[in-house]
């Protein structure tokens, strides 16, 4: 019954990564002046940009093209950065892991402090932590992440000298250990060199602290919201009335249910992040694949940016995808229902 | 739930102001009531008045500001280079001797201008749509509906790069990247609003005398749905801003020199490690304000129109 209804999510992803798939064909197709004159460079004549024109596939019906993107799709070809000339696939899986390493990291962290934060403030309401609560999540909406990183790199790098140099995901003196998951940390500890881990972790404090306060917010007030919401609820009144402690009341009755809509408000955290995520590594200087896309605008080559952009839409498909499934697995009243 | 509960004939609805409702009777009666509870409101949350005169002060350094900065937001002078702040630069000098002060005020305008423009279109744009998909259902809310899941399928900062970087490197272009990808938001406050309302007894009843189904919905649902549009409208403000100015943070859109929140960031982030704080931490500090002023009134307008929703 449970397989059926992930089956069921499956399939309901499908028009969401067409859709993404035809999005970015019109992104690619909708280019500022004429394409073939682009790839043909300044100095080409008339005759020159045809010949890339036909090269390109560009002289050809509109759907034909289309097809023919999803045939490079298929094959996993999402053209040649101009600036390096190395396939833009082969770049980005190269620079995904830093990336992911920050987001999922970021996300572990907000959700370590703002559960704890809602349900407190949520089980007392009007106290000073739930000022703090309502605090922190109108403040953290309002923060611009680029405005929190430099802040951060100012008082803890310049000031304090607490941090790190805010610069990369590894101070120079090292090098990047062996290649297994492409998380510097783990890689360290698994290559037996604490000293590398240790200083990849402090390089990866700040980034994941800015992005971390940043989706904060949403998942403390939605936590709040929700927990208040099954606390005034019946069968919470049941289990107090029978006398059960309040521990096993929060934990085991109300946490559980209130942890659903928190659950689904997570698909949208991670839009936010991995939106955030490009100004976050813009600021670290961090080796991602937002500041690969981010030095490819500066650059005017365009294929990294269109490959940034769909493989971002993709992975965000897979990230709702994924919290849809959580989402079946922990509702206890899936398998009542089914 | 909106404030008006389909059920009752809209007489009993909780009162609008007079000019998006005309009330038949008891006018006088009504605005009072109104009254009390804005001020019931304001006096709950003092913050919220502090938003309303922050917000007062943003429009008027929007309108007003090139004309009363102490410096030329452009002139730049290299003999006070990267000077702290002082009694004459309040804000310090950026690397080019200019007024950091004068160029924060003077973006004011720059980015309010274009989140106003931006959520003025999403909301023109995706009201019409939304209404129109609650309203008939059937193909045209399927794909209105797909439209928007479309959007959504994405990272939106991700989407509004990728807009951009396609259409092209300008402030023109980072409106309209913007508004597209505000859309959704319009067109599902629209559409959940026109759908629970489209059977209504009132909605039956003018249809009854004769209005056409194009009247009904800008006559009759528009008004309905727009106390949730104006709260998604000043959030939304908030957010506009704060991704304008990180797709300028970032290289696209506004180009230097001239004055922009997130581009004045970005020029004093190299200087951060440096110590010299105050070449990006004042206008991002202002740019937070701001969306903190939008979001403080957001939240303000949701405890005014609907009181049931607060959380």
């Amino acid at each position: 019954m449970m397989l059926k209804l992930i089956a069921t999510r499956l399939l309901g992803a499908l028009p969401n990564i067409a859709g993404v798939i035809v999005i970015t064909f019109v992104l690619t197709r909708a280019l500022p002046g004429d394409p073939a004159a682009y790839f043909a460079g300044g100095a080409a004549t008339q005759e020159a940009i045809e010949q890339v024109r036909r090269q390109l596939g560009l002289d050809k019906p509109l759907l034909e093209q289309f097809f023919d993107y999803l045939g490079a799709l298929a094959r996993g070809d999402l053209g040649l950065s101009l600036t390096t000339g190395q396939p833009v696939l082969q770049e980005l899986l190269q620079r995904l892991p830093a990336s992911l390493e920050l987001v999922f990291v970021a996300l572990v962290l907000a959700c370590a402090v703002a559960l704890p934060l809602g349900v407190l403030a949520a089980t007392r309401p009007g106290s000073w932590i739930d000022q703090l609560c309502r605090i922190v999540t109108t403040a953290g909406v309002s923060l611009p992440t680029f405005f929190t990183g430099l802040l951060l790199a100012y008082v803890f790098y310049f000031l304090l000298g607490w941090a790190p140099s805010p610069l990369g995901r590894l101070d120079p003196m090292f090098s990047p250990p062996p290649q297994v998951t492409g998380l510097y940390v783990v890689d360290g500890l698994l290559a037996g060199e604490p000293g590398l881990a240790w200083a990849a972790l402090k390089q990866l404090v700040l980034p994941v602290v800015t992005m971390a306060l940043f989706v904060l917010a949403p998942i403390a007030r939605m936590t709040r919201a929700s927990m208040l919401a099954v606390l005034s609820s019946d069968f919470v009144r049941t289990a107090r009335a029978s006398g059960l402690s309040q521990g096993t009341v929060l934990v085991t009755y109300a946490l559980r249910n209130a942890l659903l809509p928190v659950v689904t408000t997570l698909g949208m955290v991670f839009g936010f992040m991995l939106g955030s995520s490009v100004i976050v590594e813009k600021v670290f200087a961090w080796p991602g694949v937002g500041s690969y896309a981010i030095d490819a605008l500066t650059a005017s080559d365009y294929a990294p940016v269109q490959g940034f952009v769909l493989a971002m839409g993709i992975l965000f498909v897979l990230l709702n995808l994924l919290v849809d499934v959580l989402y079946v697995l922990i509702d206890p009243r899936v398998e009542v229902n089914a | 739930m909106s404030a008006a509960d389909p059920a009752k004939p809209p007489a009993a609805e909780p009162a609008l102001p007079g000019r998006w409702r005309a009330a038949p009777s008891g006018e006088s009666e009504r605005q009072r009531a109104w009254g009390l509870h804005v001020r019931h409101v304001l006096s709950e949350n003092p913050i919220t008045l502090l938003a309303a005169l922050m917000f007062a002060l943003l429009v008027f350094l929007a309108l007003f500001g090139p004309y009363i900065v102490p410096h030329d937001p452009l002139a730049s002078n290299a003999a006070v280079a990267l000077q702290p702040p002082s009694a004459q630069h309040w804000f310090g000098t950026d690397a080019l001797g200019r007024d950091i002060f004068s160029r924060v005020i003077v973006a004011t305008r720059l980015d309010l201008g274009i989140a106003v423009s931006a959520v003025a279109a999403s909301f023109l744009i995706g009201m019409p749509l939304g209404l129109a998909a609650g309203f008939f259902g059937g193909w045209w809310d399927r794909i209105v509906s797909r439209l928007s899941d479309t959007i959504m399928a994405f990272p939106l900062f991700v989407l509004a790069m990728g807009i951009v970087a396609a259409l092209g490197n300008t402030v023109g272009n980072i409106v309209l990247a913007t508004a597209v990808i505000n859309l959704p938001f319009y067109i599902r406050v629209a559409r959940a609003e026109a759908n629970v309302r489209r059977n209504a007894g009132w909605v039956e009843a003018a249809r009854l005398s004769g209005n056409s189904d194009w009247r009904i919905l800008a006559r009759h649902l528009f008004p309905n749905a727009l106390p949730p549009a104006m709260v998604q409208l000043s959030l939304n403000m908030g957010w506009a801003i704060l991704n304008a100015a990180g797709l300028s943070f970032i290289g696209l859109g506004v180009r230097p020199p001239d004055p922009e929140w997130g581009i004045l960031v970005a020029e004093g982030a190299q200087f951060i490690v440096s110590g010299e704080w105050w070449v990006s931490l004042f206008p991002g500090g202002m740019l937070m304000l701001a969306v903190f002023t939008f979001n403080l009134l957001g939240d303000a307008l949701r405890d005014i129109f609907d009181p049931r929703r607060r959380t």
